[in-house]
């Protein structure tokens, strides 16, 4: 060991014994903890407590009981079925994607063209991907007019719109399948082909090798990801706002519309919504995390 | 053998289409200039436009702000951590993915109601939206930050700068941030690509932010909205690039994902 690092001689005997608050080094980090508490923590604590505040400022729980009724109740329900569904689709989707893309028997020039486009594609988001899709499938879009001059298929009298959830589900997915293909490279990467090779040597076909070897490897990262697809669809204000303008109620948007003041309501109720959404997110975070431990296992 | 390449192809050209045509469908609506009339139109009335060089240089400023602010913050806590409160490092970590957990949506309406009444030098102007932006971004700065320190050696580096007589600012500014800095500059074109096109917090806070400014142009003018949405994604694509071929030099060639949706 060096005494560079060290507290000078004299100091240390008594420098042990101080408890760790006594000594100056944990200054160093001050200003870092100072900027969260005050930008991070201190919002959320106050948000949490307006959450159980009515509007003369007297502890209630009826914004709380609220969010389990009638608009919001149903506005939760949106929000979850439709990252989850695009959390489950994503994630098969764009598993196999990088499985097509990342395995053997595909050009080498495919890799490197996936990873690049997905890092794009899962960072455009928002209010322009929102406009892309309107420009592709909205009542003029190019494939909307396409279909309908070429085959003479009306997609809007088919009862299809972008401006629903099944057309929000599609935006999503936008987002949502080069996300997954990011997040699980590192595991398909991860599969050493000696599992592959053990496997047929004992008689293994290909079926059995994903059925029994590769795909319980995979499991935990795949569920993995998939959560973090789910958070990431779940927190998504810009994207819906943007294509619907309201139209479909999810949390975010109506989060939205309480800040900009167009509910008239207690803000007590915005509040319980976004604590809402901290418990949602908060749970599978912590899923996530619980799994992230599991896959780490083969990853070493 | 044949079989599962030709499944392969199938897949990836069913990608391919999924995410090509909603851009080619963009750029030709961008094209438009009347029903049967293309030109370069949409985007020459979006050049001209004053509020679009403001907005973009808006949110250009505030990438750097966040940037740097950032960076001022995150560098030197995780290498003192590092160096002498190796047991803060996990407090850390669990705090670098809290703004996961505080989305947006969710900071906005708590930065808005606790600092209702600050002084006006604080909330009506951008250094609310700032903080607010540092908070979103620090998932992504801690991430490079701490990946950096932990691939050099920063104790033998700060001993051997010690022992040359190095202070503390000599040995922070001259040998730890050199020795990072790819690190450094992947997590700012992360950050970069992110504040380009954050909405969220911008719009809520009424600041005229460049996604701003494109919502707007989208409840007006549907041509020069996709114009728009072509430039947005072009410079993603442009900041992307910059991020890869930083990590090709680092020797890891990982994209990231930051976003704002």
């Amino acid at each position: 060991m060096s005494t560079a690092l060290e507290t000078p001689k004299k100091q240390r005997g008594p420098a042990r014994k101080r408890p760790w608050w006594r000594s100056p080094t944990w200054l160093g980090v001050v200003p870092f903890f100072a900027f969260v508490t005050l930008f991070l923590l201190l919002p959320s604590v106050r948000l949490v407590m307006g959450a159980f505040q009515d509007e003369a400022g007297g502890f209630t729980f009826e914004n709380v009981r609220s969010l389990f009724q009638g608009q919001f109740l149903s506005a939760y329900w949106t929000s979850i079925s439709l990252s989850a569904l695009t959390a489950f689709l994503g994630g098969i989707l764009g598993g196999l994607l990088a499985y097509a893309a990342l395995t053997g028997g595909t050009p080498r020039w495919v890799r490197p063209l996936l990873t690049t486009f997905s890092g794009v594609a899962a960072n455009f988001a928002g209010v322009p991907l929102a406009f892309a899709f309107i420009a592709t499938l909205g009542t003029t879009g190019v494939v909307t007019q396409f279909l309908s001059e070429t085959v003479g298929l009306d997609l809007y009298d088919r009862g299809f719109s972008l401006f629903t959830f099944t057309g929000l589900a599609l935006i999503y997915l936008y987002f949502q399948i080069p996300l997954m293909v990011l997040v699980i490279a590192p595991a398909i990467d991860g599969l050493r082909r000696e599992w592959k090779e053990a496997a047929s040597n004992l008689g293994a076909s290909s079926g059995q090798y994903w059925r029994y070897v590769g795909l319980p490897i995979l499991m935990p990262s795949i569920l993995g990801a998939m959560i973090l697809l789910f958070a990431n669809a779940f927190a998504a204000y810009a994207t819906p706002y943007a294509l619907t303008a309201g139209n479909v109620g999810v949390v975010p948007v109506l989060i939205g519309q309480f800040v900009r003041g167009d509910v008239l309501a207690n803000p007590g109720q915005g509040y319980a919504l976004a604590l809402g959404m901290i418990v949602v997110v908060a749970v599978s975070v912590a899923v996530y995390s619980l799994l992230q431990r599991r896959a780490a296992r083969w990853t070493q | 053998m044949r079989n599962v390449s030709w499944f392969k192809l199938l897949w990836l050209v069913l990608g391919a289409m999924y995410f090509l045509i909603p851009l080619l469908a963009t750029l030709q609506f961008s094209l438009q200039e009347g029903r049967d009339e293309y030109g370069f139109g949409p985007y020459k009335y979006i050049l001209t436009d004053p509020l679009f060089r403001q907005s973009i240089w808006f949110s250009f400023k505030m990438a750097i702000g966040t940037i740097v602010l950032s960076l001022l913050l995150l560098v030197p806590t995780v290498y003192w951590a590092r160096l002498r409160l190796p047991r803060l490092l996990p407090v850390m970590d669990f705090i670098s993915i809290l703004p996961f957990v505080v989305p947006p949506i969710v900071l906005v309406i708590g930065l808005l109601a606790l600092y209702r009444g600050a002084p006006s030098w604080f909330v009506a102007t951008p250094v609310i939206l700032l903080c607010g932006y540092v908070i979103h971004a620090l998932p992504y700065v801690y991430r490079s930050v701490d990946a950096g320190m932990q691939a050099i050696n920063i104790h033998t580096l700060t001993e051997a700068s010690q022992s040359l007589g190095a202070g503390w600012g000599t040995i922070l500014l001259r040998v730890i941030v050199p020795n990072i800095r790819v690190a450094l500059l992947s997590g700012a074109f992360l950050t970069l690509a992110i504040i380009m096109g954050e909405y969220t917090m911008a719009s809520l806070m009424l600041f005229n932010a460049f996604a701003v400014y494109i919502a707007y142009v989208g409840e007006t003018q549907a041509n020069p909205a996709a114009a728009l949405t072509i430039i947005s994604f072009a410079m993603t694509w442009i900041t992307m690039m910059g991020l890869l071929a930083i990590g090709r030099r680092a020797g890891r060639g990982q994209a990231q994902i930051g976003g704002a949706r």
